[in-house]
């Protein structure tokens, strides 16, 4: 029966959706401002007249394309080409700053194919059992989740905590700018309408990340990016060895990255912030995160396409979208008339099974697909002329800022958000900070509003934060990534003393 | 002098009555739907279900587009500013449109709005668990009543309709409550069939969903939904409660009379296709008809309603 769904999906039709598919998505997610939400919405009248699971493979590929493409303007550009790819900035840029931009897009490659890999396995053979973790997580699991991603703006901001806290708490104050979302308070928009939709994550990450590269470069002679010789092809068989030397790293982040992408309340910027956060945690000393390690890129990029096969969990067993692009598809099954939910994977077996090998092979497609557009990419953004360069990117910037919900307050907002990342990064206020307060901001306050609600009604506020497991487990993760670095300084400190 | 104008006006009037009939409104090209929210919840869903419905029909493309912020403020106050072309149509939804501009100035009006129509309605229900101790409405009032504050229920957002329900049950049945808003209908019922909470106010949507894994222990409807034949309504049970979440469709205010006039029709027309209509109850939709020519005085009685409630409960001055 295994045999029979693996050959349906096996099809020249399905075959050719799923190839179709991750090349549409990765170009779609290159680009800043379209997401993968964005590309699937258009995307899904097309699918009224296909077989449910045609139109699920073609939805799947075009999510894990689209994942992926995310990392080409992170690396190449430093700005993220989905939200997704937010951790892939902190290596990827320095590596293409110092000429290793090729490998680092082989790199992303070869992590989303390993990722998606373990991500569409789980959802395979693990699907029922794993929703579960999806209902475990309540508010204050949220919660503390979102107060471990704040962390790693200690670890990102190393030598410089102050300045890194300051841009933490700007960014989880724009957060609150808006119609709030779940009281429905107008908070801090000073009576102008321009603010009443707050400050949205991905044009945040438009004007914050890219704005200030494309002012540097006017404002320098240099080339973009140092180029070392001829550009002919993508490093891949040295991408191959190093990948292969950190594989373990590449599971990891893959395993945390399925676990996050079910939790409806994440998605693919937190799986990829919690896989760099552990990644960077377990360094080996000659690593150097956040100065073009390649194993940050791994994490991050692994860990974001594995949020696609396990988002598909709870979309497909409990009818609950594990990230916003599940919502799309769940929509698009609605009309097909497929019920999701916990029946589903016996009801209509052969649907969801096709549709799981359907993502299987469209993520295998993806590594011949990915590396070829991913030379493509590299090959124009380098040897293209900075004169060409710059318009074409500030161009860029802001047709894709206006498409996310065509307003031309959010142009204006992107536009004084990078003008202002450019100046505060003068006096060494990074980006990063800023706009980890800006997606985990909401996250913490609901959970804490929800928790704080809830735990007041049972009379059981305590317990409510620090009694529930996972809450605990959370919260120790929190404290070793916040401590462990000062108990290492000591030590090396004291290492250091004893050796004169 | 007289007879002579009035034969002119009696001529212009003619003539603008041939022009009325005339001038038929009529699409050109592919329509742009906007969902003034994120896909996935309720609007969006029926929204998509209507989709090929309107390419099947009148042969244009429906395109749902997205424009999500400030709770569908965003949307809203963005409307009247595109063009009445008849080419772009945005979702509506109360009690939003009536509450949000209550609040506060959120750049739009609820009669600043050209509502052209109200298509269906998700009526709202109190979900549990398949496996919570409460196996009727009495037990949760009876628990609510003993344990004051104890019994917490998961709902979207506040000062919505969920919250407006809760607010209005509690005073009804005299039971006390906790209220806690999630972030949309979706995260509300993950909230309960995680056990985070003991009860959801939620719609019947909810029970078509999830099947199963959860009970409805009432409706907020007349009578009771096709889909849910065993669900008793409230009024059944004692407590004059029937409404929901309204959803309808606006043009902006620019739109002529015509265009108006012709949407509504179409909207209309495809409410009352047989396969629309089983889609929609089959999805725990309530299907609703209230055309163009109805809205004024829907909206009238709505509005009062809701500005009472909202008032009574303090979320509005």
């Amino acid at each position: 029966m295994e045999l029979g769904h693996f050959l349906s999906a096996m099809t020249p039709v399905n075959l050719g959706l799923a190839l179709f598919g991750v090349i549409a998505g990765t170009i779609v997610g290159s680009i800043p401002g379209l997401t993968a939400t964005m590309a699937l919405a258009i995307l899904v009248p097309i699918t009224f007249s296909m077989e449910p699971a045609s139109a699920l493979i073609l939805l799947g590929a075009i999510y894990t394309g689209a994942i992926y493409g995310g990392a080409y303007a992170a690396i190449l550009l430093n700005t993220p080409g989905t939200p997704s790819a937010i951790a892939t900035t902190f290596d990827g840029y320095p590596m293409a700053k110092r000429g290793d931009g090729d490998l680092a897009v082989a790199l992303a490659c070869f992590a989303s194919v390993v990722g998606g890999m373990v991500g569409a396995i789980a959802l395979l053979f693990l699907a029922p059992p794993l929703s579960k973790v999806a209902l475990a997580f309540g508010p204050i699991e949220y919660f503390w989740l979102s107060i471990f991603g704040l962390s790693l703006i200690a670890s990102l901001s190393e030598g410089n905590l102050a300045k890194g806290l300051a841009g933490g708490a700007f960014g989880m104050i724009l957060s609150t700018v808006g119609v709030a979302e779940i009281s429905a308070d107008i908070r801090l928009t000073f009576g102008s309408q321009v603010l009443i939709g707050g400050f949205g994550v991905v044009g945040a990450l438009i004007g914050l990340y890219c704005i200030p590269v494309l002012i540097d470069l006017v404002a320098v002679p240099d080339r973009h990016l140092k180029v070392e010789e001829d550009v002919k092809t993508l490093r891949i068989g040295e991408a191959y060895r190093i990948a292969a030397r950190s594989k373990f790293n590449l599971i990891r982040s893959s395993v945390i990255g399925t676990i996050v992408g079910i939790l409806p309340g994440a998605g693919g910027s937190v799986a990829g912030l919690v896989a760099y956060s552990e990644a960077k945690r377990t360094a080996k000393p000659h690593q150097t995160f956040g100065a073009g390690e390649p194993d940050g890129i791994m994490a991050t990029e692994s860990a974001n396409n594995a949020t696609v096969g396990g988002g598909f969990i709870p979309t497909l067993v409990l009818g609950i979208p594990g990230t916003p692009p599940d919502a799309i598809v769940l929509g698009a099954l609605l009309i097909q008339g497929v019920r999701t939910g916990p029946a589903m994977f016996t009801q209509s077996g052969s649907i969801v099974y096709t549709f799981i090998y359907g993502l299987i092979i469209a993520t295998i497609l993806m590594l011949p697909a990915g590396l070829l557009i991913g030379r493509y990419a590299y090959k124009s953004i380098v040897t293209i002329p900075k004169a060409v360069l710059v318009p074409t990117v500030g161009f860029m910037t802001i047709i894709g800022t206006f498409s996310i919900r065509n307003s031309v307050s959010d142009v204006i907002i992107m536009i004084c958000l990078g003008v202002f990342g450019w100046v505060v990064a003068r006096f060494g206020f990074k980006a990063s900070p800023i706009v980890l307060g800006l997606i985990l901001g909401p996250i913490a306050e609901q959970g804490f509003v929800q928790g704080w609600t809830i735990g007041a009604a049972t009379n059981n506020l305590f317990g409510m934060f620090f009694g529930r497991p996972i809450s605990q487990a959370i919260l120790a993760f929190t404290l070793i990534t916040l401590i462990l670095p000062l108990v290492l300084a000591r030590k090396q400190r004291k290492a250091a003393l004893e050796g004169k | 002098m007289l007879r002579r104008s009035i034969l002119k006006a009696g001529a212009a009037a003619a003539f603008a009555l041939s022009i009325g009939t005339a001038a038929q409104a009529e699409l050109n090209g592919p329509v742009n739907y906007i969902i003034p929210f994120g896909p996935g919840g309720e609007s969006d869903i029926s929204a998509r279900l209507q989709q090929p419905f309107f390419k099947d029909k009148f042969g244009q493309d429906m395109v749902v587009t997205y424009q999500p912020g400030g709770g569908g403020a965003v949307g809203w106050a963005s409307l009247n500013g595109l063009s009445g072309d008849g080419q772009t149509i945005m979702g509506v939804n109360l009690p939003h449109i009536i509450i949000k501009p209550a609040q506060k100035d959120v750049g739009f009006t609820t009669d600043g709005l050209n509502s052209f129509y109200m298509f269906h309605f998700t009526p709202d229900a109190i979900v549990v668990p398949a496996d919570s101790p409460y196996q009727t409405l009495a037990d949760l009032v009876e628990d609510a009543k003993a344990n004051p504050g104890q019994v917490t229920m998961s709902g979207s957002g506040k000062a919505s309709a969920n919250h407006l329900a809760q607010i209005k049950f509690d005073k009804m049945t005299g039971a006390l409550t906790t209220y806690v808003p999630f972030k949309g209908t979706g995260a509300s019922t993950t909230a309960l069939l995680g056990k985070q909470v003991k009860a959801q106010w939620g719609y019947t949507t909810v029970g078509a969903k999830q099947g199963e894994a959860v009970r409805m222990l009432a409706v907020a409807m007349e009578d009771r939904h096709p889909l849910f034949p065993d669900v008793p309504t409230f009024k059944e049970l004692g407590y004059d409660m029937v409404g929901g979440a309204y959803r309808g469709i606006a043009l902006p205010a620019s739109a002529s009379a015509e265009t108006t006039k012709m949407w509504s029709d179409m909207i209309g027309e495809i409410n009352s296709d047989p396969g629309f209509r089983q889609q929609m109850l089959d999805g725990g939709f309530a299907l609703l008809d209230i055309s163009v020519d109805e809205m004024g005085d829907f909206m009238a009685a709505r509005t009062e309603e809701y500005l009472n409630d909202a008032r009574e409960a303090g979320l509005i001055k």
